[in-house]
Parts: structure tokens; sequence; C-alpha cells
């Protein structure tokens, strides 16, 4: 009786031993699959995927497509002109990084997209955009396009209502970094130290 | 082993509610406002506003505000030269999304307190800009509280994408009077 229980847990200890080395196995190989198909540009189960097709239009009034980003490293960040600080400070601060990218920034094509068409038309774009660098595309469209462009992006875009029954916006801020194969590989924040800022998107530049 | 584990963590999570709920008991709570009005001890500094891009229809209006008196008051609005209306406004940044709110009856500052509207935080917003503010040429305003009432400011103008009136940030040329420096002091 004694042999027969010792034996037993003896197998069962076996047994789990086992399924603890399955687990570790079968854990690795999903997680060099996942790491692979990051590598790839594919989307990760379970995670969203960021951006996608859009057709937007430019601040001279072309059209402007997602075609355009195809085979080039990108930046993409969604704002308004009626916005005092972030947008204002967003497009500040890619001015200078642009400057501090040197030649690198005429390979990175940088996106300022409106959540606010109805305001924000071409030619406010324009005349907002004539005060940071002048490679910055600003891209307004239908309310539509705009709308269809934020939730490829994940963008969060709510109009907020001020007492005299206009609008303000809130909207999600981040810059997100696309390399040339469209993969999402970070994304800048205003809060972090410039440094930061600018050696990731030299990071970007050195992987496209 | 799972159960252990699982009561564990349900304790870890109890441990943390419970911390927390400390926490706010030990904030300091801001006593209610007294009806007695007595002078004021509002002390205001350092107003400062961006230049703005070219087409901008809005600005933010920064400022140090210090109550030395007894009572609360509450920042409720105020004025700026070259915009139409504005609000106390808030910008918080949650999970990358920015948001902005109007502080609905107004900004308390508590006796003794100091309350500092800045980039990322608590801010006047000035709507409907009829012209531009310029680096170096200050802009006449007025801060208006619910107590001390209305008090005249000027905002001096820093540059597009200045993080503070003197800190870094914008390409602000070396020696220049941006102007408004001047502390009052409301009695």
């Amino acid at each position: 009786m004694a042999a027969n229980t010792s034996l037993l847990g003896r197998i069962r200890l076996v047994l789990w031993g086992l399924v603890a080395i399955a687990a570790f196995v079968g854990g690795a190989v999903f997680l060099g699959h996942m790491q692979e198909a990051a590598r790839q540009g594919a989307s990760l189960p379970g995670a969203v995927r960021i951006g996608g097709d859009f057709e937007l239009v430019d601040q001279n009034g072309d059209p402007y497509s997602s075609e355009a980003l195809k085979g080039r490293p990108h930046a993409v960040f969604f704002g308004f002109t009626h916005c005092p600080d972030i947008c204002p400070t967003t497009l500040f601060e890619m001015t200078k990084h642009l400057e501090a990218l040197g030649p690198d920034a005429d390979k990175l094509t940088v996106l300022f997209v409106t959540v606010d068409p109805a305001r924000d038309t071409p030619a406010q774009l324009k005349t907002y955009l004539s005060a940071f660098d002048p490679r910055i595309v600003g891209l307004s469209g239908s309310a539509k396009q705009v709308a269809d462009a934020a939730s490829k992006y994940r963008i969060v875009a709510e109009k907020v209502a001020t007492s005299d029954g206009s609008y303000t916006m809130n909207h999600t801020a981040s810059v997100f970094l696309f390399d040339s194969s469209g993969t999402l590989v970070s994304t800048l924040n205003w809060e972090e130290p410039e440094e930061t800022r600018h050696k990731k998107l030299q990071r970007l530049m050195q992987r496209s | 082993m799972l159960k252990l584990a699982r009561r564990n963590f349900f304790l870890g999570a109890m441990f943390a509610i419970a911390l927390t709920a400390l926490a706010f008991a030990a904030a300091p709570k801001l006593t209610a406002e007294d009806a007695k009005h007595t002078h004021s001890g509002v002390m205001i500094e350092k107003a400062w506003t961006r230049a703005t891009p070219p087409g901008a229809k809005v600005a933010g209006g920064f400022v140090t505000i210090m109550n030395h008196g007894k009572e609360a008051d509450r920042l409720i609005g105020g004025s700026f030269a070259l915009s139409q209306r504005d609000e106390v406004h808030e910008m918080t940044m949650t999970e990358g999304v920015m948001r902005m709110n109007e502080v609905k009856g107004g900004l308390e500052i508590a006796p003794g307190a100091t309350v500092e509207l800045k980039p990322g935080g608590y801010h006047l917003m000035f709507m409907e800009l009829g012209g531009e503010p310029k680096v170096g040429t200050p802009v006449k305003g007025t801060l208006q509280f619910e107590k001390a009432g209305e008090v005249a400011v000027e905002f001096a103008v820093a540059p597009l994408g200045a993080k503070s009136l003197h800190g870094k940030g914008g390409d602000m040329p070396t020696g220049q009077d941006l102007g408004g420096h001047e502390m009052k002091h409301n009695h």
C-alpha cells in the first residue's frame, strides 16, 4: 500500500515535470512566432493594428493618400488648430526634431492630421503650418474621410462644448512612428525629454 | 497552491486599497469659505502667454497665483486684449489622450496655497483671437476672482513652444525683454 502510494506520487511528480517542460517549450515557441510576426510587420494577435489606408486632402488642397507613405518612414499625429497648447507645441517640437535630424529629415514624412475638419480647411492648415517646418504635411478632408483615418490610427477624438456654444476637442496626442514597411515602431510623447524623442527618431531613420 | 496565490493576491489588493484610502484621508481638506468679506490677500505673479501660429484662434494664458489671505478665493475668468472670451480650463493627459475641460465654478485658490497655471495643466483659454500675440509685446488683460474682484495684469509673450516664461523651449532671442514682469499685490 505504502509502496503503491509512493510510486503513484513519483509518477505524478514526473508528469507534473513534463507538464512544466511542455509549457516552457510551448511558451518559447509561441514567443518566437510573435517576435517573427512583429519583425515582419504583421499585427500581433490580440494587439490592435495602428494605421491603414486613407484618402485625405493636404494643405494645398491636393488629394493625399496613404500610398504616399509606401516605402517611407513616417511620423503621424492628430490635432487641430483651435488647440492652445499641445498641438502648436508638438508642431514646434517636430520642427526642431526635423532640423536636428539633418539630411535624414528629407527621408521622413511628417503628417499632422486634423480632428476638426469643419474648422480646419486646407487653407486654414496652410496658414497655421507656415510657422513650422515646411516639410510637415497638414491633412484635412471630409468629416467621413477624417473619421475613417482617425479610426484606423485608433485615435480618440471627441467634441467638447464650451459655455459659449462653441467647442474644443479632446484627442489622442501621441506621435506615431512607422518605419518604411509601415510597421509602428515607437511613439513620441511630449512629456518625455527632447533627447529621448530625438534618439527614437534617429533609431527610426537607421531602421528604415 | 493556486488557492494560496489567489489569497495572497486578494490580500495584496486589499492592502493597496487600504493604503489609497489612507492617503486620501491624510490629504489636507480645504476649509469651507467664510461668508464674511475680509480683505483678500491674492497675489499674482508671472502672467504670460505664448506667440501663436498664424491663423490661430486660441491661446493659453498662464499665471502663478498665491493666496496670502485667510479665505479661499476662486479664479473665475478674466480678459485678454486680443481675445473675445476666455474660460478657465484644465488640460489632462491620460493614456496619450489630451483632454480639455472647463473648470466649472472657477479654480479654487485655498488660503496659503500657490496655484500655477502652466502648460499641460490649468490655463486660461483665450478664444476668438482677433490678433497675434507677439514676443516681447505684453498683452493687457485681467484676472477675475470671486472675492478679490478684477485684477489688471499684463501677459508677457514667450515664443511659440515655450514651456515656461523664461525656461527653455522657444527660440528665444537672448537679451530680449519679454515685458510684464511686475508683481501685483491686491489688497
